[in-house]
């Protein structure tokens, strides 16, 4: 390991040892490789000024509830960013294995469950159920893009409407007709949205942080490991980089290519389980455009379409940015109509900040 | 002939944070002459001609082009002020076809809309005739081989109708054919008066092609003489600023028992048929031929990486499968490919990850976790070993130079303990001094035994480094000869055999 001490010295005498003309370059540099976190503080200060609101405990809570709401489908996509392609579909998947979860878990006694027949299931099972059909998509993903070298971007686009078809068939089933499913079991909604540990505020009231958070930070834990200490996480490094070269190099690219799209997959399951207790009333349009947050996050983190580069501690920051920004909006009073147009603006920034970096300068 | 001088570059400085690239380097060529730039990789070479083009902003020093001061902004002003540049690293829109190339960006129109398809073809065609090159213009980029793009390459350059012209490296994927050819469309522009700057690292090209000889190294200005006075001991030691005793490293491997042997291999989709060979422990076995003759082809089929149709592989007696590259790997394979920048390097990635690719298994713990120690120790002992020059383990491999890349490739295959070592131009676009560092290694791998099969397009490395040498045409294996008897004239009567 080196020693980010001595780097930042370094660093530092480098920069020491620039010219004046230099040094303000560099200076400059800087500024627009971070604009994004510069801009983030200024936008953070505002909105405190206009709502004080916005930075207390609860608030804070709030942010990082959400955050952690959408942190594995974040962390799913950011793989198949990765080795340059993208997913389309991750949403519709959340929609589906949200449905699912829920279908499975409502409670005994409420009227209207979709499956009246279907006993009791435990928590594990369902997991365990969104986890395998998530995966299944990915794994459809990633055969068609590995085998017939298409584009991500047509495969998810594809599956996404397939997705979303088999979504609208579920709502109808059994004379459901297409209602939202709801009155989900108390277990299930204590699993998820259950109170892990509270924070006491000043106030004498106390925040509780529920336990999907932790479910996240488990994620986080396991995909780290993932991308960082196993052959797999190498080899898709590898893939994203060079696949030609990794042909060569003795790299299944096949199946590094279908493994990440079904870890993928089974990340959108997780989130759908998440999500299905949250939202507590699912709808055929559970998830829709969720995909479009996660690659922002992941753009944002430093995940770049140009293959071979990123970082979980990147998909992070960027989902946790994206949030304290659609938070702070919320908090401005900014209409949702013009929330979309900023949301499209800050993913158009950060990617252009993104590939500045890559640009080979002459 | 006119002498009259054309191009002055005189007292070019170019400082990068921490390193002088140019110190006051001066350069002067005349009109109607071919004037050679050599120097090591790193000497400078590219930085100057960056300078002249304006890709970079000298920090001093003045431009005179027929006698006007001249400041560049960017390669398109110098282009349209008569000076253009052949690169060595082709940059192509590999999906567009011939002409879209070379009237990118300058497309003829028609009423200023709509582009003139038919002018363009003509005047491709035109240019085409002129310089004898036999391409068709509406053939897509990717459909024609390397050494054809690079043709398309130098025909754009001089349809500029510059008056001073760099190429730079251009031979370096061309066959011998090929570079007769280019020699005489230099030699065409030459009379007609154009002022050529020829960079390269063959000698003997240079000694042929040109009449005036700058050397550089160190980003200094060595010596400016006539071709005429100099002979290739001398450049060599322009260069490199000592004595560099022999172009080769003494050849002390000693082939032991037949251990590779191929037999009747032919692929599915290239024109690769029947071709069998053996090869011993400890052997270097060269593999000569015409670009596109299924030098590259072969190694490939034998790696797993195309097609089989039909035929066998033996390893020491037992047959093997080598489907692909995973299972050949396993039985002890290695390939070093032709293209280092597109099927060689991770760019992005760091020396570390670039070593440690195809030896992962190595490193896993409990069967899931790589270890990170080891994996450092594995790349420093492939860096030691190779006397790879980097900074540090951590360093993104795209900021080596060619031969440390090479460096680093070879020592991830070494980290797999093949047997049988597959090279396809090793020491392409490498300078002088690390070829020497390249050949070593190869001939100490030979010494430890292995078998060592290597594709090469220049002639002398072959004679140098083999034992054997295999002649492909056509697809086939024209005949074998013996390196220490055989001349360059053998060679290439057996290459042209099946064309």
């Amino acid at each position: 390991m080196t020693n980010p001490i001595k780097n930042m010295q370094q660093k530092m005498a480098d920069f020491q040892a620039l010219d004046a003309r230099d040094k303000k370059r560099a200076i400059g540099e800087g500024l627009i490789n971070n604009a994004i976190y510069i801009l983030l503080v200024i936008f953070v200060i505002y909105t405190y000024s206009r709502n004080p609101m916005f930075i207390t405990t609860s608030s804070i809570v709030n942010i990082i509830s959400l955050a952690a709401a959408s942190m594995p489908i974040a962390l799913g996509i950011g793989g198949c960013i990765v080795l340059t392609g993208t997913d389309l579909s991750a949403g519709r998947v959340v929609g589906l294995t949200a449905a699912i979860s829920a279908a499975m878990l409502q409670a005994m006694d409420w009227g209207n469950r979709i499956f009246p027949n279907l006993p009791e299931m435990p928590i594990g099972v369902v997991i365990l159920t969104v986890i395998i059909v998530g995966g299944i998509v990915g794994l459809v993903n990633g055969f068609f893009v590995a085998k017939f070298s298409l584009h991500p971007f047509i495969v998810t686009l594809a599956t996404q409407l397939i997705v979303y078809g088999a979504i609208l068939m579920f709502f109808m089933a059994n004379g459901n007709n297409g209602q939202p499913l709801s009155g989900l079991s108390e277990k299930f909604k204590n699993f998820v949205t259950g109170t892990w540990f509270s924070i006491p505020t000043s106030s004498g009231k106390s925040v509780a942080v529920p336990w999907y958070v932790l479910y996240a930070i488990i994620m986080i834990i396991v995909m780290w490991f993932i991308w960082n200490k196993t052959t797999f996480g190498k080899n898709m490094f590898a893939v994203g980089s060079n696949m030609e070269a990794a042909n060569v190099s003795g790299v299944n690219v096949f199946k590094t290519t279908v493994m990440v799209h079904t870890l993928a997959g089974c990340m959108y399951g997780i989130t759908g389980f998440i999500e299905s207790a949250r939202i507590a009333s699912n709808t055929a349009n559970t998830g829709l455009n969720y995909e479009c947050d996660a690659i922002a996050a992941c753009v944002i983190g430093g995940v770049s379409f140009v293959g071979g580069t990123g970082k979980i501690s990147g998909i992070v920051t960027g989902v946790l940015l994206l949030r304290i920004i659609f938070v702070a909006l919320n908090f401005l009073s900014i209409s949702g109509n013009m929330q979309y147009i900023i949301k499209g603006l800050i993913i158009l920034i950060a990617c252009s900040i993104d590939m500045r970096k890559y640009l080979v300068r002459k | 002939m006119g002498q009259e001088v054309l191009l002055q570059m005189t007292d070019i400085s170019k400082e990068f944070p921490g390193v002088k690239a140019l110190n006051h380097v001066s350069l002067t060529v005349k009109r109607g002459t071919v004037h050679a730039l050599m120097g090591e990789n790193g000497a400078g070479k590219s930085t100057l001609m960056k300078c002249l083009f304006g890709i970079y902003s000298k920090d001093s020093g003045h431009i005179y082009l027929d006698g006007k001061e001249v400041s560049f902004k960017n390669s398109k002003e110098a282009m349209e002020n008569g000076v253009a540049m052949v690169h060595q690293e082709l940059n192509q829109a590999l999906k567009r076809n011939v002409m879209d190339n070379i009237w990118l960006g300058r497309y003829p129109t028609k009423g200023g809309l709509m582009v003139d398809e038919k002018k363009m073809y003509q005047d491709t065609k035109a240019i085409f005739d002129d310089l004898e090159i036999n391409v068709d213009p509406h053939r897509i980029m990717s459909t024609i081989p390397v050494s054809q793009r690079q043709m398309v390459e130098i025909a754009k350059a001089v349809s500029f109708n510059s008056k001073i012209l760099v190429f730079d490296e251009p031979t370096s994927s061309l066959t011998e054919e090929e570079v007769e050819h280019l020699f005489r469309i230099i030699n065409m522009l030459r009379d007609r008066g154009v002022g050529i700057i020829y960079i390269s690292h063959k000698m003997a090209e240079i000694l042929r092609i040109s009449d005036e000889i700058t050397v550089m190294r160190d980003g200094c200005w060595v010596d400016t003489k006539p071709a005429s006075e100099l002979d290739m001991p001398t450049i060599i030691k322009l260069m490199v600023g000592r004595e560099l005793g022999q172009q080769f490293p003494p050849k002390t491997n000693k082939p032991g028992e037949t251990y590779l042997e191929v037999e009747n291999l032919t692929a599915q989709y290239s024109l690769l048929r029947d071709v069998s060979f053996q090869a011993r422990r400890g052997e270097i076995v060269g593999l000569a031929g015409l670009d596109g003759s299924g030098r590259t082809e072969t190694l490939e089929n034998i790696f797993g990486i195309a097609t089989r149709k039909s035929g066998t592989i033996k390893l020491g007696g037992k047959v093997v499968k080598n489907r692909n590259s995973r299972e050949s790997i396993k039985n002890g394979f290695a390939l070093l490919t032709e293209e280092r920048r597109a099927t060689g390097i991770f760019g992005i990635l760091n020396i570390r990850e670039n070593t440690v690719i195809s030896s992962l298994k190595k490193h896993l713990r409990a069967g899931i976790m790589l270890d990170e120690k080891s994996m450092r120790k594995d790349t420093q002992w492939s860096i030691d070993a190779m006397h790879t020059k980097t900074p540090s383990q951590e360093t993104k491999i795209r900021s080596l130079s060619g031969g440390n890349q090479q460096k680093v490739i070879l020592g991830r295959w070494l980290l797999t303990d093949p047997e049988v070592l597959l090279l396809d131009e090793p020491t392409r676009g490498i300078d002088v001094g690390a070829k020497y560092e390249i050949y070593q290694l190869i001939i100490d791998l030979a010494n430890k035994g292995k078998t060592i099969l290597m594709v090469s397009s220049e002639m002398p490395e072959l004679l140098g480094v083999c034992d054997r040498i295999l002649v492909m045409s056509g697809g086939r294996l024209a005949g074998e000869v013996d390196a220490k008897t055989t001349t360059q004239e053998e060679i290439m009567t057996l290459a042209a055999k099946y064309v």
